[in-house]
C-alpha cells in the first residue's frame, strides 16, 4: 500500500532548524506567548529572523544552559510558551537537572529544542555530539520526547509542541546540515503516533531521527531480494506508540531500530523493554554502540559509528535468520 | 519612614509564624528550622507589607511572585500562605505527607507559591524568566533597548540562600538580570551564615556579597535582615530603583528567635517534644 504523504523521490534535502523557526516565527505571529529563548546558539542567520519579527519576545541569556532553562521555567510561570535553543550536549548535560526539575516535575509548558543531536554531522567532534539525550530524557517523567525524521516534519513537529500544554523535547540534527525530505506537507502528524511509511510482514525497522530515510532505502533494496520490510517512523520516543510497536512485533515478529543516539536506553531500550514484557520477538538496535562519536565529515562519523545503510542491512539480516531459526 | 504600627504589627505576625512554622516541622518530626527561622521577617515583610496579591485569586497574572530559592526553608513559608489566606490553616497538618500540597520544599501545588524549590542555586533564575516575562507586553520593544513603552505588569521577589550561592548559576542568573536591566527584580539574601554542615565561611566563603551583585550591576543594600523596620524601608526602597536589579543583603540570625538554638548550625534537626516546647517558649507572645 502507497503511503499517500511520502514523496516519490527522496531528492531533495532540507534544513531541519530552518523548518523549526519556520513554524515558530508562524506561530510567534499570532500567538504572543510564544517566546524564543537561546544560549548564544545557533549563529546564522535562521534564528535571526525570530529577532527580527518578534524583538519584544526574543532571549539571549548567552552561554549558560543552565541560567537558559531555568529562566524559561520562570517564562512559563508567567503565562508564555518559550522555546529554549542550545546544543543538544550542553542544553542536556548543563542542565538536566534544570530540565528534570524546573521543567518536568513542575510540568512547566517549556518546550526544550535540543540542537545538534547525534553524531552525524561531524563538525565539532565528540564533545560535541550528544548520544545519550534520549536514554537520559526518556528516565525523566512527564516529559514529551519528539525526534523528528525530516523538515515537513520538524515543521509540524513545532506546531504540535506549542500546542500541547506541558514540556516538550525537540531533538533535532545538526544545524547547520540539509537533510533529505521524506514526507510532503499533506503528512498527518500527531504526538505520540507513530507513522507507517511502509507495510511490510516479513519485519519492521522502527526509526527516529533523519536515519528514517536510509530505513526506507535499505526497505526498498530488502524488497528487491523479496523480502518486505515495514517502516515505522517513531518520531515521538516517549510517550511510545506502544500499539504500533506492539502490532509490528505480532505481525513480522522481527525488529530493528535505528536511531542515531546510543543504543543504550534509547529508541532501541525502549522497543526492547516494551517487547521484553509484552510480545518478546528478536530485536536489534542500529545506534552508536556504547562509544563516543569521532571527529571528521558527517558521512566519515556516520559510517565510523556504522550508522550507514549496509549496518541497517546487516542488523536485519540477522534478525530475520533468528527468526528462521525459531520458525524451524 | 516606615510607621511604628505597621512595624509592630508585622513583628507580632512574624513571631505567630515562627511558632506555627514550628508545628509544621513537628508534622515531618525534623525541619529546617534554622534557615525558616531565618528569612521568617522578610517573608513576613513581603506577604503582609509589600507584595501586592490576592490570596483569593492565586493564578492572578499580575500578582508580584515570591520565589522561595532557598526551598529548603519552607516551613515558615507554609505557615504564611496559611496565615493569608491561600490554604485552609488545618492544611498546614498534612505537611510531608505523601500526596499532600505542601511537600517537604516548597511546591507550586500549595496557592500562593510560584516556585518549586529542593535544587539549590535555581531559584534567581526562575526570578529572571519571571520579571522578563512582566515586561513582555505583546507590542513591547526589544527587552535591551534603551526605552520601555510599557511598566512591567509585577515585581518579583526572590529570597536566595547564601550557602546556595555556591552554585555558579546564581551569578549566571544575577549577570542576566543586570544585562537585561530587569528592575522589577529583588533579591533578598538571607545571609544567616550557616548552610548544611557548617558556617558557610569554613565551607566556601563568598567574601562579600554587596561587593558581588555591585560588580554585577545591582542597586545593593545591607540591611539586619531581622529587624522588621529595616526590611520595611528596604523594599520600600527597592521599588523606587530603575533600571536595575534590587539585592537586599540580609544578615540575619540562624535560628533566629529560639536563642537556646541561635547562631547554632541547627540548619535541620529533629523536632522532639523538647525542642519544641523550648521553641514555643521562647516564642509566646
Amino acid at each position: 500500500m502507497k503511503t499517500p504523504y511520502l514523496r516519490a523521490k527522496r531528492d531533495v534535502a532540507e534544513n531541519l532548524y530552518a523548518a523549526h523557526n519556520r513554524a515558530l516565527v508562524a506561530l510567534a505571529r499570532r500567538d504572543a506567548r510564544i517566546v524564543s529563548c537561546y544560549g548564544d546558539f545557533p549563529p546564522g542567520e535562521v534564528g535571526e529572523v525570530f529577532a527580527k519579527e518578534c524583538p519584544d519576545r526574543f532571549l539571549d541569556v548567552g552561554i549558560a544552559e543552565g541560567h537558559l532553562i531555568t529562566s524559561a521555567a520562570g517564562l512559563a510561570g508567567a503565562g508564555f510558551i518559550p522555546f529554549t535553543h542550545c546544543h543538544g550536549i550542553f542544553g542536556l548535560g548543563r542542565a538536566y537537572n534544570q530540565i528534570r526539575h524546573n521543567v518536568a516535575y513542575d510540568e512547566r509548558n517549556v518546550k526544550v529544542v535540543l540542537c545538534n543531536c547525534g553524531v552525524i554531522w561531524g563538525g565539532l567532534g565528540p564533545s560535541h555530539q550528544v548520544i545519550e539525550d534520549l536514554a537520559a530524557l526518556r528516565a525523566i517523567p512527564k516529559l514529551v520526547i519528539l525526534s523528528p525524521a525530516d523538515a515537513v516534519s520538524c515543521e509540524k513537529a513545532t506546531y504540535a509542541a506549542a500546542e500541547y500544554p506541558g514540556p516538550v523535547i525537540l531533538r533535532l540534527p545538526s544545524t547547520g546540515d540539509a537533510h533529505t525530505t521524506i514526507y510532503t506537507n499533506d503528512l498527518a502528524y500527531q504526538i505520540g503516533k507513530a507513522i507507517c511509511l511502509r507495510e511490510g510482514k516479513d519485519a519492521t525497522i522502527l526509526a527516529a531521527g533523519i536515519l528514517v530515510s536510509d530505513a526506507l532505502t535499505v526497505a526498498e533494496e530488502m524488497e528487491r531480494s523479496g523480502v518486505s520490510v515495514r517502516i515505522l517512523d517513531v518520531h515521538t520516543i516517549k510517550p511510545l506508540d506502544e500499539d504500533a510497536i506492539l502490532q509490528a512485533a505480532r505481525e513480522t515478529g522481527a525488529l530493528v531500530t535505528v536511531e542515531d543516539a546510543t543504543i543504550l536506553g534509547g529508541l532501541g531500550g525502549a522497543v526492547a523493554e516494551l517487547t521484553a514484557e509484552r510480545c518478546p520477538v528478536f530485536v536489534r538496535r542500529v545506534g552508536v554502540r556504547d562509544r563516543f562519536g569521532d571527529s571528521g565529515t558527517a558521512a566519515q562519523v556516520k559510517a565510523e559509528c556504522q550508522l550507514t545503510p549496509p549496518f541497517i542491512r546487516e542488523s536485519l539480516e540477522e534478525v530475520l535468520k533468528a527468526k528462521a531459526r525459531r520458525v524451524k | 519612614m516606615a510607621n511604628e504600627a505597621l512595624v509592630k504589627e508585622l513583628e507580632a505576625r512574624a513571631k505567630k509564624l515562627r511558632r506555627e512554622s514550628l508545628l509544621v516541622m513537628k508534622e515531618m518530626g525534623a525541619g529546617w528550622l534554622g534557615g525558616s527561622l531565618s528569612e521568617a521577617d522578610v517573608v513576613t515583610a513581603l506577604l503582609f507589607y509589600r507584595m501586592r496579591h490576592d490570596p483569593t485569586k492565586p493564578g492572578w497574572p499580575e500578582r508580584d511572585r515570591l520565589i522561595i530559592s532557598k526551598g529548603h526553608s519552607c516551613e515558615i513559608v507554609y505557615a504564611a500562605v496559611a496565615e493569608a489566606g491561600y490554604i485552609p490553616k488545618e492544611e498546614l497538618k498534612t505537611y510531608s505527607h505523601p500526596r499532600a500540597r505542601l511537600q517537604t520544599h516548597v511546591n507550586i501545588k500549595t496557592p500562593g507559591i510560584d516556585y518549586s524549590g529542593g535544587s539549590l542555586g535555581l531559584g534567581l533564575s526562575f526570578a529572571v524568566g519571571s520579571a522578563a516575562g512582566a515586561y513582555m507586553h505583546a507590542t513591547d520593544a526589544n527587552l535591551a533597548a534603551p526605552s520601555r513603552r510599557h511598566p512591567a505588569k509585577y515585581r518579583v521577589y526572590c529570597v536566595v540562600g547564601d550557602g546556595e550561592s555556591n552554585e555558579g548559576q546564581v551569578w549566571e542568573a544575577a549577570a542576566s538580570a543586570s544585562h537585561h536591566r530587569l528592575d522589577n527584580l529583588t533579591a533578598i539574601l538571607d545571609h544567616n551564615r550557616f548552610q548544611s554542615t557548617g558556617a558557610t565561611s569554613k565551607k566556601l566563603d563568598m567574601l562579600s556579597f554587596v561587593d558581588k551583585f555591585r560588580s554585577f550591576g545591582w542597586e545593593v543594600r545591607e540591611i539586619d535582615g531581622n529587624d522588621m523596620r529595616a526590611i520595611v524601608e528596604a523594599l520600600d526602597w527597592a521599588v523606587t530603583v530603575q533600571d536595575k536589579p534590587q539585592a537586599i543583603i540580609a544578615h540575619t540570625i540562624k535560628g533566629k528567635g529560639i536563642p537556646a538554638y541561635e547562631n547554632t548550625n541547627c540548619h535541620f534537626m529533629k523536632i522532639t517534644d523538647e525542642v519544641l516546647r523550648i521553641g514555643q517558649e521562647a516564642l509566646k507572645d
